[in-house]
């Protein structure tokens, strides 16, 4: 076996003990621990055993198993950019409902009178 | 029956006052959504009687068009416009816009750039050309003018807006909210101003690029 290939493995299965450890502690949901052990047990085994992917290759009409290998991991990650885009903008609109309500709450009527008599309070409150 | 003007405005201390007041004789109250800006916007509309509101910081075009309608419907308008604040609408074609709302013939109005269409710069009319044809291929709903900062909405057809692009976006998500809920649209040939400090404040090609971008993106995630 190769280095390369003892490096990657050791870090699969560094992978798969964070992903326990996050699992337990509750911040991961038992569908996405099924995600990514599985993900991570296909990468060590072909790791392991490139010459398995031969047959895959053959399959998708792709000359070497790393080929496949390769096009396959753009496409996951491919997806995984794109699960990121929608995270991030779900953010960024959770952000624009914050910044609108604050916008609003002001304009609410007795909302200038209720900031002065906090503004007085916390002045007050100083001296 | 209240017609009330949403001015989203970023940055536009030269041009909001002029705005605002030549929107007074047109509308029967103004709202300027100061979104987030760093120059006195929000003094000079406040000065010139708009009612503002403030974000806390820049959310863009789409994020305070959504804030100035909703605060226009909590004050009970009858029809909300959305108006530009760098000063390339003219007032005079907000009476021929809401018409067609007042009466009860349509939902929603647009304010088409088509006149005068040798002021447009070649370069804006192709860039407003892709974006109609992008707002069709993915919404299915072809408008003359996709991209326009003029509209007029009845307040039935505003409170079931559900806009979740906070940027640029939002002109062609309009485009198709008008198409999911049916909405009776006018098209309505306006006039702009095209000055050179208007012209300044559109986006460039690469910001049209992104905005395209994130279009295609929220259709894919919707």
């Amino acid at each position: 076996m190769h280095l390369i290939q003892v490096t990657i493995i050791a870090f699969a299965l560094f992978a798969v003990w964070r992903t326990v450890i996050k699992f337990r502690s509750g911040e991961l949901g038992r569908f996405h621990l099924v995600l990514w052990l599985l993900l991570w047990a296909a990468a060590g085994f072909l790791v392991a055993l490139p010459q398995a992917t031969s047959w895959l290759a053959v399959l998708a009409g792709v000359g070497r198993g790393v080929d496949v290998a390769i096009y396959l991991s753009v496409v996951v990650l491919f997806y995984l950019t794109f699960r990121l885009f929608v995270r991030l903008e779900k953010i960024e609109h959770d952000i624009t409902l914050l910044v609108r309500e604050m916008g609003l709450k002001d304009r609410r009527p007795g909302a200038l009178e209720e900031k002065d008599r906090a503004d007085e309070g916390s002045r007050s409150g100083r001296t | 029956m209240s017609v009330f003007a949403v001015v989203p405005a970023y940055n536009e201390e030269k041009t909001v006052a002029d705005v605002v007041r030549s929107l007074g004789s047109v509308t029967d109250r103004v709202i300027v959504v100061d979104d987030g800006s760093t120059d006195r916007t929000g003094p000079e509309a406040d000065g010139a009687g708009a009612l503002v509101l403030r974000h806390l910081f820049n959310r863009g075009l789409g994020a305070a068009i959504g804030t100035g309608l909703r605060h226009a419907l909590d004050l009970d308008a009858d029809v909300v416009l959305t108006f530009d604040a760098d000063g390339q609408h003219r007032a005079e074609d907000v009476p021929h816009l809401i018409g067609p709302l007042l009466d009860g013939r349509a939902d929603v109005a647009i304010g088409v750039r088509t006149l005068d269409r040798h002021m447009m710069p070649r370069s804006r009319r192709t860039a407003n050309w892709i974006g109609n044809a992008l707002t069709f291929a993915l919404f299915g709903l072809w408008v003359q003018d996709s991209q326009s900062g003029l509209r007029a909405f009845t307040s039935s057809a505003a409170s079931r807006l559900d806009l979740r692009c906070d940027r640029m976006e939002v002109s062609s998500e309009i485009v198709r909210e008008i198409r999911r809920h049916r909405l009776r649209l006018h098209e309505q040939p306006i006039r702009p101003d095209y000055t050179p400090y208007s012209l300044s404040k559109g986006q460039g090609f690469v910001a049209g690029l992104k905005t395209a971008g994130r279009l295609v993106l929220h259709r894919v995630m919707r």
